[in-house]
């Protein structure tokens, strides 16, 4: 099956591209609408700030064809700042418009923390998940960034602590999303990839 | 559930090639940046930084080469530096397949490098670097590589660069580098109270010790080091061991 990565300028396509390929799997960048509407599965990465990942996708004329795939069941995940953008609005851009697919907001670390939160980190497990299948629990995932979303939600499949319990997997029907990075963390990285292709499948 | 303190070592290279000096002096082979990457990859490394030394213009493609011939390598977090000096040199290092920019001389003569990086690939992809040396003034920051002061006052250096949007901080004393005579904890912890950013301690690793007290008393949030790892002394799967049972949240490899 192949994978369509979004293009929006600011993400970093090279390395998660390397790490779905090292896995088997076809990919191909994408910058259209059309291209977005005739994906099979979606892959949203993220580095960046959020208002140039709003505006990013804006002069691509990507934000409506990207809701439009996936209100119509595209799978996806997102990944860093590609977690953050399926939220409504988030602390970082006041003012912009995220996809709005979960209708919450994305907030600032607590201050008592250090932020960005960088490194490697723990995930505490809130309900069975389709992409930390056989990881251990004791794992541990690379995590770079200063916002994120409370895990308050039961679209949370687990968090991670760091200032507060933020959202650290998401997965909701269509909508699969991590704040860590798969494609930099090691071998179990690779394996919530793997989890994500045979789902997507 | 906590934060793994991480363990990173550095590639300094020039020309193409994997090289290491004493005080940043002295420069000797120590082999190639690909073969070396693959290694610390395999073998437990918490992420990955190469230093261009020269920082030359004209070696620029020989540089970009070699953060592309590294990346495809790794699995685990990338920074690369050195010579970045406009938006454009980072975002060249960034295309190459890094994840984040260390700055550093370029940083010191224009601050609102930082700001501009920042803004664009965000804080969590700018690192600062700084080379710092005591003085009869106290912590000095130095600039081009190690051989000239900049006058400006190491906490104060740090204090700026994270207002300008600097993510972490990597630290390395010039005291202390290629010495084997450990982290100078003193200037570590002393600069890691002023910033609310993590720090990567950096110059004179030789001993699992030395790790321990830059954790501890030095307060880092990462150490790096080069000689020690590339010369084989310390496999970076035994540092971890030694830092766990001594109850440092590490990130044990299986």
């Amino acid at each position: 099956m192949k994978l369509s990565i979004i293009d929006y300028g600011a993400g970093n396509l090279p390395s998660v591209e390397r790490a779905l390929r090292k896995l088997g799997a076809e990919t191909e960048c994408v910058a259209r609408p059309e291209q977005i509407a005739a994906a099979r599965a979606l892959i949203l990465p993220g580095v960046g700030h959020f208002s140039a990942f709003v505006a990013g996708l804006r002069e691509r004329n990507l934000t409506v064809a990207l809701r439009q795939a996936l209100t119509s069941g595209a799978p996806i995940l997102g990944i860093c700042l590609g977690l953050q953008a399926m939220f409504a609005s988030s602390a970082e851009a006041p003012g912009e418009q995220g996809l709005d697919l979960i209708h919450e907001n994305v907030q600032a670390l607590s201050s008592n923390v250090k932020s960005p939160h960088i490194g490697w980190n723990q995930l505490r497990r809130l309900r069975n998940s389709i992409l930390l299948r056989d990881i251990p629990e004791d794992a541990y995932f690379y995590f770079a960034h200063s916002y994120a979303a409370a895990a308050s939600e039961p679209h949370i499949a687990a968090a991670c602590d760091h200032g507060f319990p933020f959202a650290a997997v998401l997965e909701q029907d269509n909508l699969m999303a991590v704040q860590f990075h798969p494609e930099k963390s090691g071998e179990a990285g690779a394996c919530v990839l793997r989890n994500f292709l045979e789902w997507a499948q | 559930m906590t934060l793994a303190r991480r363990i990173i070592p550095c590639l300094d290279v020039d020309a193409g090639r994997v090289v290491k000096g004493v005080a940043f002096a002295g420069l000797r082979d120590m082999g190639d940046p690909e073969e070396l990457a693959a290694r610390y990859n395999d073998g437990g490394a918490d992420e990955l930084i190469l230093l261009d030394i020269t920082a030359s213009r004209d070696c620029r493609a020989t540089f970009l080469e070699t953060v592309q011939r590294v990346a495809r390598q790794l699995n685990i977090p990338f920074t690369a530096g050195g010579g970045i000096r406009r938006l454009e040199d980072g975002h060249a290092v960034l295309r190459a397949g890094a994840d984040k920019i260390a700055v550093n001389t370029a940083a010191v003569e224009r601050p609102e490098l930082i700001s501009e990086l920042a803004a664009r690939f965000g804080s969590q992809a700018v690192v600062l670097s700084m080379d710092v040396k005591k003085t009869a003034a106290g912590w000095d920051v130095f600039i081009r590589g190690g051989a000239e002061s900049s006058g400006r006052n190491a906490a104060a250096w740090a204090r700026e660069g994270v207002a300008r949007g600097a993510g972490e901080i990597l630290l390395t004393s010039i005291d202390r580098d290629g010495t084997c005579s450990g982290f100078d904890c003193g200037l570590t912890a002393a600069i890691a109270a002023q910033v609310s950013v993590p720090v990567i301690a950096s110059g004179g690793a030789k001993t699992f010790d030395d790790f321990l007290a830059v954790f501890g008393e030095g307060q880092a949030d990462a150490a790096l080091a080069a000689s020690i790892f590339h010369t084989a002394e310390h496999s970076i799967g035994a540092l971890k061991k030694y830092l766990a049972g001594r109850g440092v949240p590490v990130r044990l490899s299986r």
